[in-house]
């Protein structure tokens, strides 16, 4: 197996979990930044559309880092899975490719289920609640709390912040209860 | 382990002091003082490129891991996320344990997270979204530059939501 199969094959979690810990120190000993990604959402609002709403009053201009990490980001996505793509169907776990099979989840061919996350499902009402009720809660829900899963979850934690132990507590709690409760009725309305 | 509140003992820049930035627990923050440039920032790209192949191949971007998460099937996104947290609290506590500087010399501050409701509430509802959309802000960011083009709409809600928060915020329970 060369290093190029071996970098196609997906990354165990004992690899990329540690390189993602990384990045804390990384950023900040490069410049003194805190590893944080939904801040972004935040600073395209105070850029583009800060309405004069005191929120969105700061100098943005001084966190541009953040929108510079994150367009690098979606060039990783790019790398990752046109130049470093997986040729095999990603491995589901059998009792969740049961569970979701049972709730009209047919495609599992792809990191996404394309039976949802199809670009022609934008303007129908998998879109809506898929994309635009589910985008809109990750959004307002990360600000709300102050951070997401890396400001909170990964920074927070690793520099012994509890309100960071009960953020993430919190996003647990709002996963595991959407997936058990919410998800099966919207999965049903949407059959 | 001894408590370390960096931010009461270093000089803030002084832009900060207008900043409501701070307001907001500093999620992301800039610390350095010192400014950077265009050129400066493209090392930042660099590193977002980095973890972008990370997210996309250890399949942290796919709703499917999410789902076993959430549903307990798979350990695979409970070892990502437990292994990252051991790196960083590693490297933050030898980071402070021996001063280590930035690459322009500057002590390394890290502001400290200060409690309020937001963290519970606001929690709640990201979880009920990164449930729906499988995708917390960084795997949105990685699954757009992946082909799923209709995540664009997802980052576009998102925006909204953060805007939305920004405008009703006096009138949540903080």
């Amino acid at each position: 197996m060369n290093i190029i199969e071996v970098l196609k094959s997906p990354w165990p979690w004992y690899v990329a979990g540690p390189l993602i810990g990384l990045t804390v120190p990384v950023l900040l000993l490069l410049g003194n930044k805190s590893f944080g990604i939904s801040s972004s959402l935040r600073h395209i609002c105070a850029a583009v559309i800060p309405a004069g709403l005191p929120f969105f009053k700061y100098n943005w201009r001084k966190e541009v880092w953040n929108l510079f990490f994150v367009a690098g980001i979606v060039g990783g996505g790019f790398v990752g899975n046109f130049w470093l793509g997986n040729p095999d169907a990603i491995v589901v776990a059998e009792d969740t490719r049961r569970a979701l099979a049972a709730l009209g989840v047919q495609d599992f061919s792809g990191l996404m289920p394309a039976d949802i996350f199809a670009l022609s499902n934008v303007f129908t009402v998998k879109g809506l609640i898929f994309f635009v009720l589910g985008g809109f809660l990750v959004g307002f829900g990360t600000r709300y709390a102050g951070g997401c899963t890396s400001g909170h979850a990964i920074m927070g934690l690793s520099n012994l912040q509890w309100p960071s132990l009960v953020a993430t507590v919190s996003f647990m709690i709002g996963g595991f209860a959407c997936t058990h409760l919410l998800l099966p009725l919207l999965l049903n309305v949407v059959q | 382990m001894e408590k370390i509140h960096q931010h009461s003992s270093f000089p803030q820049p002084a832009d900060t002091d207008f900043d409501n930035i701070k307001i907001d627990g500093c999620d992301g923050a800039n610390r350095q003082r010192s400014a950077e440039g265009f050129a400066a920032n493209l090392k930042y790209l660099l590193v977002g490129v980095i973890f972008g192949i990370v997210f996309v191949k250890a399949e942290i971007v796919s709703w499917f891991r999410i789902q076993e998460m959430f549903r307990l099937d798979s350990f695979h996104m409970y070892g990502v996320i437990g292994s990252a947290v051991a790196v960083g609290l590693l490297s933050v506590w030898l980071i402070k344990k021996f001063n280590i500087k930035t690459l322009s010399g500057e002590t390394v501050s890290i502001a400290d997270k200060v409690f309020d409701k937001g963290q519970v509430y606001g929690g709640v509802l990201f979880g009920i979204g990164w449930a729906i959309t499988g995708a917390c802000p960084g795997p949105l960011f990685a699954q757009i530059g992946a082909g799923y083009f209709a995540v664009a709409v997802t980052l576009l809600s998102a925006i909204a939501g953060t805007w939305v928060y920004g405008l009703v915020r006096a009138r949540l329970p903080h």
